[in-house]
C-alpha cells in the first residue's frame, strides 16, 4: 500500500545543508500497521510529513496504492502529536470537517459521523468545543475526524506523545479497538518502545540522524490485543531485542561524536 | 469629578467668562437640541439633534461598512499570498501615514461638497487599521491546522474561508474597533469642510456663531456614539468568539 523507494531528504539551514534521511526504503502491506521507532530528531516525522505530502523527498519516490505523492489528499489522512482541532467549531463539526468540505451529503456522513463518535467514546460531548475537552478527548475528535474519511492509509506522527501515562494507556487500547474494527494501513511514529510493540505488526528502527531504518521487526503477537500483553514473556524479549538496537545505536552515535 | 471641576472652574470664574459655558448651561441647551420643538425657532439647533446624530451615523456606518468590505478581503489575500503582499502591501503602507485631514482637498476636489466626500474620508480611515490587522491575524494561522484542513481535502478557497479567516478574527475585530475609532474622528472632519450636515457640521457652525455649549454637547455626543458603536462591535466580537473566551477559562 505504501512504497517508499531510496528516499533521501536534505535540509538547507543556513548555508549548511543537513541530511535528514538517508536512502529510507519501507514498504507497508495492505491492512498492515507499522511503527516507526526512532530517536527525537531522527527525521521520523518527516519521514511521515512525505507519505502525507506536506514535504516532499529531495531524492526518491514515495507512492501510495501505485500513486507517487504531490500534495495532501484524504486519503492518507493524518493524526497530529497536538491533535490541531479547529477550536473555534464544535467535536462534532470538527468531525465532519472533512466529509462536509467534500461535499459529501450529510444523511451520508451524518450516521457515521454518529457511529464514529460512539466507537470513540465522545457521546454527550459533541457540541463541546476542543476548550472544554482534556487532551485524551481532544486527541479522540483528531482520530475521529480522520476515521470518518474511510482513508487508505492511517498516519499517526506521535498521536498520544503529549499525554499523560495513564491517558496514554487508554488511548493506546481504544486505537487498538478502533483498528480491530475498520482495520486499515497505518504508519505510526513513536518513540516509545512498548506503545510501538503493543499497536504494530512490525516496528521498524530508526537511527539517529542522519535517519536509517536500522532494523524491522515483526511482532508475532496475535491479535486481538490488550495493554495486558505488555507483560508477557514474548512482549519482554521483544523489548529486549529493540532495547539492544538502541544502545548499539546510542553507542555509535557516541563513538561518532568523540572521533569529530 | 471632572465635571464637579469644570462647574467650579467656570462659576469662580477660573477660566474667561463667556466662553466656556457651565456644565448646566451644556445640559440645558443639549436637550432643547435634542427635545426642543423644530418649529419653535428659538434656537436654529432647537430639536435637531436627532437628525445630525443619524447623519453622521449613517455615514459612519456605511464609510466603515465600505472599509471592513474591502480590507477584510484584501487583508486576507494580502496575508496570504506572498505575491499579492509583494505587489499590495507597499502601496497600503506607503500611503497609510498620510493623514485623513490631509486627504480632504483631494476628497473635495475628486467627490465636491457631497456624502461621498465624506464617506471616502470615513472609509480610508477605517480602511488602514482593519486591513493591517487582517494580514497580521492571517499570518499568525497555526500551520498545523492549515495541514489539517489540506490532508482533509480542503482546497484554497475553503481554506481560507472555514481555517484563515476564523483563525484571523480576533485580529480582525480588533482591527474594527480600531477602524470604528478612526471612523468617528474622520466624520466629524468630513462634516466639518466636506458637507453641510452632521455633528462635525453643528460643531463647527456653533463654534463660528460663539455657541460653544453646543459645541461642547457635540463633542460629548460624539464620545457617547463612538462609545457605543465601540461596545456594539465588542459585544459582537464576544458573540462570534465565544470559542475563545472558553480557551481563556480552560
Amino acid at each position: 500500500m505504501i512504497e517508499i523507494e531510496g528516499l533521501w531528504k536534505e535540509f538547507a539551514k543556513g548555508e549548511r545543508r543537513v541530511l535528514a534521511l538517508q536512502d529510507i526504503s519501507l514498504s507497508v502491506a495492505e491492512r498492515e500497521f507499522v511503527a516507526i521507532l526512532g530517536p527525537s530528531g531522527c527525521g521520523k516525522s518527516t519521514l511521515l510529513n512525505m507519505v502525507a505530502g506536506f514535504d516532499h523527498p529531495t531524492r526518491g519516490t514515495v507512492r501510495v496504492a501505485g500513486e507517487e505523492i504531490a500534495a495532501p489528499s484524504p486519503r492518507r489522512a493524518v493524526v497530529f502529536q497536538e491533535p490541531a482541532l479547529f477550536p473555534w467549531l464544535s467535536v462534532m463539526e470538527n468531525v465532519v470537517f472533512g466529509p462536509k468540505t467534500q461535499r459529501q451529503p450529510a444523511v451520508d456522513y451524518r450516521p457515521r459521523a454518529a457511529q464514529i463518535i460512539e466507537q470513540v467514546g465522545l457521546r454527550g460531548f459533541e457540541t463541546s468545543y476542543p476548550a472544554e475537552l482534556s487532551g485524551g478527548m481532544r486527541q479522540r475528535v483528531g482520530i475521529a475526524r480522520v476515521l470518518i474519511m474511510q482513508p487508505q492509509v492511517l498516519l499517526m506522527d506521535e498521536p498520544f506523545g503529549s499525554l499523560d501515562a495513564q491517558t496514554r494507556m487508554l488511548m493506546q487500547e481504544l486505537l487498538l479497538r478502533v483498528w480491530e474494527r475498520h482495520h486499515q494501513t497505518v504508519l505510526f511514529i513513536t518513540h516509545d518502545i512498548e506503545e510501538a510493540l503493543l499497536l504494530a505488526d512490525r516496528v521498524c528502527v530508526m537511527t539517529a540522524r542522519p535517519g536509517r531504518i536500522k532494523k524491522s521487526i515483526d511482532v508475532g503477537i496475535p491479535r486481538p490485543r490488550a495493554i495486558e500483553i505488555t507483560t508477557s514473556p514474548e512482549f519482554n524479549a521483544l523489548r529486549g531485542e529493540v532495547l539492544a538496537l538502541i544502545r548499539e545505536e546510542s553507542e555509535h552515535a557516541a563513538l561518532a561524536l568523540a572521533s569529530h | 469629578m471632572l465635571v464637579a471641576l469644570w462647574h467650579f472652574a467656570v462659576d469662580r470664574r477660573w477660566v474667561a467668562a463667556g466662553i466656556i459655558p457651565s456644565p448646566a448651561q451644556v445640559l440645558q441647551s443639549w436637550y432643547i437640541w435634542i427635545f426642543g420643538s423644530s418649529k419653535a425657532m428659538l434656537s436654529p439647533y432647537s430639536g435637531t439633534w436627532v437628525d445630525n446624530v443619524i447623519y453622521s451615523t449613517r455615514r459612519v456606518l456605511q464609510g466603515f461598512g465600505l472599509a471592513a468590505l474591502v480590507a477584510i478581503p484584501l487583508g486576507l489575500i494580502i496575508g496570504w499570498s506572498r505575491l499579492a503582499a509583494r505587489l499590495i502591501d507597499p502601496t497600503v503602507q506607503l500611503l497609510r501615514p498620510v493623514p485623513i485631514t490631509a486627504w480632504l482637498p483631494f476628497a473635495i476636489a475628486v467627490f465636491g461638497i457631497y456624502d461621498a466626500s465624506a464617506l471616502f474620508l470615513i472609509g480610508l480611515g477605517a480602511f488602514y487599521p482593519i486591513v493591517v490587522n487582517t494580514t497580521h491575524g492571517v499570518r499568525d494561522t497555526n500551520l498545523l491546522l492549515l495541514r489539517a484542513a489540506r490532508m482533509l481535502g480542503a482546497d484554497t478557497v475553503t481554506i481560507l474561508a472555514k481555517v484563515v479567516f476564523p483563525s484571523a478574527l480576533p485580529s480582525i475585530f480588533t482591527g474594527l474597533r480600531l477602524g470604528i475609532g478612526v471612523a468617528w474622528t474622520a466624520v466629524i472632519v468630513a462634516e466639518m469642510i466636506a458637507v453641510k450636515s452632521g455633528l462635525g457640521y453643528v460643531l463647527w457652525d456653533a463654534y463660528y456663531v460663539g455657541r460653544m455649549d453646543i459645541c461642547v454637547a457635540t463633542m460629548f455626543s460624539v464620545g457617547l456614539l463612538g462609545f457605543l458603536s465601540d461596545r456594539v462591535i465588542v459585544w459582537a466580537g464576544r458573540l462570534v468568539l465565544r470559542w475563545r473566551t472558553l480557551e481563556a477559562h480552560a
